[in-house]
């Protein structure tokens, strides 16, 4: 199928990268699938755009401004300086004004002002006040899905203001008046219905698991285990289910599972909570992030594992770093001298540190890495016990694993590092437009260090990065291929058996 | 939202895949896959068949890799790779063979 769109130019040094010329409505068009009343009501949402929606999203907006101190204080506060107008990919790979962050946020801003302040009620064209008319919302449910949440811009506002918190919110209210995204909506139900977000049946997971073991031991002659649902585990290993389905995710899992096995740690995976990610997040639902959370504690206490681990997933990271307690604590059952949760890289790293596995590089022979930080790894959590850690303890198990690194341009990297153009919920077919042009920030950046460094491969924690940058790539002219898992590299470099 | 087969229509979702998976046959695999661009090969009918024999057996779309497996002992080592997948399927093996061969839709961050 051809693109039936204009792929942008790359940037040939993000040095010199220029403000986009300024197209209004670029990406007006773009509307990702409405969910069907089934996907709506199977999470407690009305089926269709409810009768009185006008009043209904106002009073739910009311109701979320109680509930989050955060959310008033993001509209209020914002002066209009301008410094987020050119930080957001999508911004920069559109060109739609629309998709600058002040401009997404003032959709839901003007609506509060008519509603919520002395000002806007009583002049609202002084203040930029409106009504949420039926072009307000087609703007809202267009451009709402035009955000991942990534919360680039709020790195470069001087007030702080989290455009990803606003655009959730606005996500909840279309949520509340029955309209809402088909692809994170179905995904949710699948995860209550069946346990994950790919609806992977127990008997299909454990086949593909013992696929796996099957096919390490080809490869290795090792005896190297996937196992599920081992009651009396030392870990459970919660990781997102395209762990268990797509490429290159499935190389870092058999990577788990090797570094699990040399350092002779029991762990299990389980059929119940097969699922890390955290979609609820997505759409600003604080109960679905409960209900989804507590699958994972449910886990825990049924196969009385001592700890948690995390495998590479980006968002599901920021659910479990910032709010698992809140979510789903305590966690005064599991054995305290671990962090609840750890991810795996901490793990890996730790063992690399402590001679509990060996790495090669030179089983990667011809690589040279670059890395892709997660934004929700980067932005909205934290690794290890220092600050700083989800920047440092990536790179230094990649080190560890290859026989060269080099990274991306500084503005493009750490806390400044780009979406992948495919984060928040949008990583569906429906928004491929967007999915590509919102890439071109980051490719552009890759693109530099492929060229002038000979960079062959770059890293994701992130199924939803690699998902995202395997299906992009090909459109700037880079092979799907390079993308790789993290614990793909450490999986190609451990040294199995023999290690004392 | 339908395709018509032999005098027939058949339902289908906003994105091409079959509302009733109970529904297809070999003519509206056929028809789907023009509709995707795909010509069908003895290749690609082998990969969804095996798609097809999977989904009965365990409700859901095979992983990349149980697939490339399965072809590799069907076809020989140069037909099992993702590459070769995509070679077929431009537009991913997973999604678009899923559509051809009638299976709902693989969700979630694939």
């Amino acid at each position: 199928m051809a693109a039936n769109y204009t792929i942008p130019a790359l940037t040939e040094d993000p040095d010199l990268r220029e403000t986009p010329e300024l197209t209004p409505g670029a990406m007006g068009h773009l509307k990702p699938f409405v969910a069907a009343p089934a996907h709506q009501e199977a999470l407690g949402f009305p089926g269709t755009l409810v009768d009185g929606w006008e009043e209904k999203a106002v009073a739910r907006l009311g109701e979320l401004l109680g509930k989050y101190r955060s959310l008033q204080v993001y509209l209020d506060a914002c002066v209009k300086c301008g410094a987020c107008t050119d930080k957001c990919h999508y911004f920069l790979g559109t060109g739609d004004p629309k998709n600058m962050p002040v401009a997404r946020q003032d959709l839901l801003r003007s609506v509060y002002r008519r509603h919520f302040t002395p000002m806007g009620k009583m002049f609202p064209r002084l203040v930029g006040a409106k009504e949420l008319d039926r072009a307000m919302l087609d703007d809202w449910y267009s451009y709402y899905h035009q955000c991942s949440q990534c919360r680039r811009c709020s790195v470069f506002c001087p007030y702080g203001i989290d455009t990803a918190e606003i655009s959730m919110a606005a996500r909840d209210i279309m949520d509340h008046i029955g309209l809402g995204q088909k692809y994170c909506n179905e995904i949710i139900g699948k995860v209550h219905k069946i346990g994950n977000n790919l609806g992977l049946p127990e008997p299909a997971l454990a086949d593909t698991l013992e696929g796996l073991e099957e096919d390490v031991k080809d490869d290795t002659g090792h005896d190297v285990r996937f196992p599920l649902d081992v009651e009396g585990a030392d870990v459970l290993l919660v990781t997102p289910s395209a762990d268990f389905f797509a490429e290159p995710h499935v190389d870092g899992l058999i990577g788990y599972a090797k570094v699990f096995h040399q350092a002779g740690v029991s762990w299990t995976l389980s059929s119940h909570a097969s699922e890390a990610a955290n979609f609820a997040m997505f759409i600003g639902s604080y109960e679905q992030m409960h209900i989804i959370a507590n699958r994972i504690r449910q886990a825990a206490i049924d196969l009385k594992v001592k700890r948690i681990v995390f495998g590479e997933c980006g968002h599901a990271w920021r659910v479990a770093y910032s709010f698992l307690n809140t979510l789903a604590g305590p966690w005064d059952f599991l054995d305290p001298k671990y962090p609840v949760p750890q991810h795996i890289l901490e793990f890996t790293r730790d063992l690399i540190r402590n001679g509990g596995i060996r790495l090669d590089r030179e089983a990667n022979t011809g690589m040279t890495l670059t890395f892709h930080d997660s934004c929700n790894v980067a932005r909205a959590s934290r690794m290890g016990d220092f600050e700083g850690g989800q920047f440092v303890i990536p790179r230094e198990v990649i080190k560890a694993s290859v026989p060269k690194f080099v990274d991306m341009h500084p503005d493009t990297i750490h806390d400044k590092t780009f979406c992948c153009g495919g984060g928040g919920g949008l990583l569906t077919d429906d928004l491929i437009e967007l999915r590509v042009k919102g890439a071109q920030p980051r490719v552009s950046a890759l693109k530099q260090v492929v060229e002038r460094e000979g960079v062959t491969h770059m890293a994701a924690i992130c199924a939803i990065c690699k998902s995202q940058f395997t299906k992009v790539l090909p459109s700037y002219g880079l092979d799907m291929e390079m993308v790789v898992s993290v614990h793909q590299l450490v999986s190609k470099a451990i040294r199995l058996g023999g290690n004392d | 939202m339908s395709y018509d087969v032999n005098g027939k229509t058949i339902d289908h979702d906003e994105e091409g895949y079959l509302t009733d998976l109970a529904l297809w046959n070999e003519d509206l695999a056929a028809i789907i896959a023009e509709k995707e661009g795909v010509n069908m090969t003895p290749e690609h009918w082998e990969v969804v068949n095996f798609l097809r024999e999977y989904y009965q057996e365990y409700q859901i779309a095979p992983a990349i890799r149980v697939l490339t497996k399965a072809l590799t002992k069907r076809m020989g080592a140069d037909k099992g790779s993702n590459k070769y997948l995509y070679e077929l399927f431009p537009y991913g093996p997973a999604k678009q063979a899923c559509k051809i061969a009638g299976l709902p839709k693989p969700t979630g961050c694939v």
